[in-house]
């Protein structure tokens, strides 16, 4: 097991965003995490990287407890994220956004075939390696956050919400994107409202509503459940 | 690395040459004295504004206080100029003035950095507040009356040297690593976070280069006007420096050279306006802020690398 959430709960104040959350993630598996706006899907996310600290519960990593180490040992320790909205570096060039990805990797060698991996991912990030990030289109930066996580050569790579504001032809991309990642070997959480496309690519998933776990099964358990269709995917 | 060497060989060959064109244009008599204590101004104030440039256009903090770091490296020189009359003197008092400004900025950035626009504005406009004050009290420094008899040691080659120095050290800090990771901080606080920057420390090192290179400056002032007092590091300076920056283009470099210089001449013409000329000035400022308010450059820079680039590029077009 590469990753164990045990009944986490998270504050924000008087408000309990997460109440008691417990999953798993196993070595090379793709998890998704569905559930609707508010749900705590964000919250849990930072929580696990580090930049929010729990109120209660145990987040471990590879054996070891993580939930009071601070983002930066947590980041070197290999989990990297690609977070809600993209955040891109606007004012950087796309390059410079790769290299920040990779700001904590001690082996220098292997970066430039990485950033070289990247493009071939991304070609479009290649073309425009050096103009400012802020002047790619949204799909563009979608991929740039991306690429950005994956510099970081991260063991598991957390995702919230990869697919917001994309046109479905991107959509279907990224998708695929996360697929071939998983191929490389990489554990991949998701986080998605795009509940269909996360669950037929998922090899388990986990229903959130307002911070607790309602259902857990295989990715396409979860598609064929009655509750969740009505629930998450229009059924 | 070696790329980078080839950079700042280049940079340093124009560097020389300017020198040399610089000397030559005094020699046969188009730059007279009265041109060369501008250019001497011009040079301080471009020490100056180029630190806080860093610390605001490239690390995004808003500092009001770089006077007070400047009056630190004022009057750290100063008082060892003053038992020691020679550039030997000059250098360890520049390093001095540098050290203890970066000491004290390491102290008050720490918890100050912490906040955010409007807050730290008015924090770091109270520490400089706070360094007046105490160099208005202490003994050593003379009190309100400050320092007078300072040798001049600031002559334009020292200046100028310096001017070199500290743009090639912040130029070269903000193209490393250690630069990006400062503009990460200044474009997303949280994403660079999550790449793993410390992004405090990232800020107070900013923050620390930034008041070492007002030490420069304020040294250098103090070595060349001569005498010095508390009341020339009001908020005032440090307001005059924000203007340079803010005129050429926060996070330019190119921008504040050329800032400090448009400035610094057009003080020089305005000098014969005199009630007039503060008029005049504003007035100028007014209608550029108006019409380029993004600065003169905005956040265009001068680099040697796109020269070499397109010269390369041009080069193979040929070829082909
Ligand atoms: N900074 C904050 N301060 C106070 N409450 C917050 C804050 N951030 C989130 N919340 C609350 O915590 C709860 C969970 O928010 P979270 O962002 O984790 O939801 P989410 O599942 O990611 O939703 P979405 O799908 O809309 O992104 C919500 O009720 C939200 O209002
Ligand atoms: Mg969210």
């Amino acid at each position: 097991m590469l990753l164990e959430v045990e009944d986490l709960s998270v504050n924000y104040g008087v408000i309990q965003a997460v109440k008691g959350v417990s999953f798993k993630v196993n070595e090379g598996e793709i998890v998704s995490l569905i559930g609707a706006n508010g749900a705590g899907k964000t919250t849990i996310l930072k929580t696990i990287s580090g930049l929010m600290k729990p109120s209660g519960g145990k987040i471990v990593y590879e054996g070891h407890e993580i939930q009071k180490q601070k983002s930066q040992k947590i980041v070197a320790g290999g989990i990297s994220q690609v977070p809600e909205g993209r955040r891109i570096f606007a004012g950087l060039t796309v390059l410079e956004n790769l290299q920040m990805g990779a700001f904590l990797r001690k082996d220098r060698d292997g970066l430039k075939k990485d950033y070289q991996e990247v493009f071939e991912r991304f070609p479009v990030l290649r073309e425009r390696k050096n103009q400012d990030a802020a002047t790619l289109s949204g799909g563009e930066q979608q991929m740039l956050a991306m690429g950005r996580a994956l510099t970081a050569k991260p063991k598991l790579l957390l995702m919230d919400e990869p697919s917001m504001g994309l046109a479905p032809i991107f959509i279907n991309e990224i998708f695929d994107i996360i697929q071939a990642i998983k191929q490389q070997g990489t554990t991949v959480l998701l986080i998605e409202q795009n509940a269909s496309k996360a669950l037929a690519i998922a090899d388990r998933g986990y229903v959130l509503a307002t911070g607790n776990i309602l259902m857990t099964g295989t990715g396409q358990e979860l598609l064929a459940n009655e509750d969740v269709q009505k629930a998450y995917l229009g059924g | 690395m070696k790329k980078n060497l080839k950079y700042n060989l280049t940079w340093l060959a124009i560097m020389v040459v300017g020198y040399v064109v610089i000397n030559l244009l005094e020699f046969v008599g188009v730059i007279d004295q009265f041109g060369e204590n501008t250019m001497v101004l011009i040079g301080i104030n471009i020490i100056l504004a180029t630190g806080l440039n860093l610390i605001i256009g490239f690390s995004g903090q808003f500092s009001l206080g770089h006077a007070g770091f400047m009056a630190i490296g004022a009057y750290v020189c100063a008082l060892i100029t003053s038992s020691i009359s020679t550039p030997m003197g000059m250098a360890i008092g520049m390093i001095a003035g540098a050290a203890v400004s970066a000491l004290v900025a390491l102290i008050v950035g720490i918890p100050t950095l912490r906040l955010d626009g409007d807050y730290l504005a008015i924090a770091t406009m109270g520490v400089a507040e706070i360094i007046r004050i105490i160099l208005n009290n202490l003994k050593i420094t003379n009190g309100p009356a400050g320092l007078y008899n300072i040798p001049l040691l600031a002559t334009w080659p020292v200046v100028y040297l310096m001017v070199c120095v500290t743009t090639l050290i912040i130029v070269n800090f903000i193209h490393s690593r250690d630069g990006r990771a400062v503009m990460s901080v200044r474009e997303n606080e949280i994403a660079s976070e999550s790449m793993g920057v410390n992004t405090t420390k990232w800020k107070v090192l900013a923050f620390v280069i930034g008041a070492a290179t007002a030490a420069i400056g304020g040294a250098l002032h103090a070595n060349y006007i001569q005498t010095i007092a508390p009341t020339d590091f009001g908020i005032m300076e440090s307001i005059n420096i924000l203007i340079i920056v803010v005129l050429g283009g926060i996070g330019s470099i190119t921008g504040t050279f050329v800032a400090a210089a448009v400035l610094g001449l057009l003080d020089m013409i305005l000098q014969n306006f005199g009630t007039l000329r503060m008029v005049l000035y504003s007035l100028a400022l007014i209608l550029l802020m108006v019409f380029k308010p993004s600065g003169l450059l905005g956040t265009w820079e001068f680099s040697v690398r796109n020269l070499f680039n397109r010269f390369t590029k041009s080069k193979q077009k040929g070829d082909a």
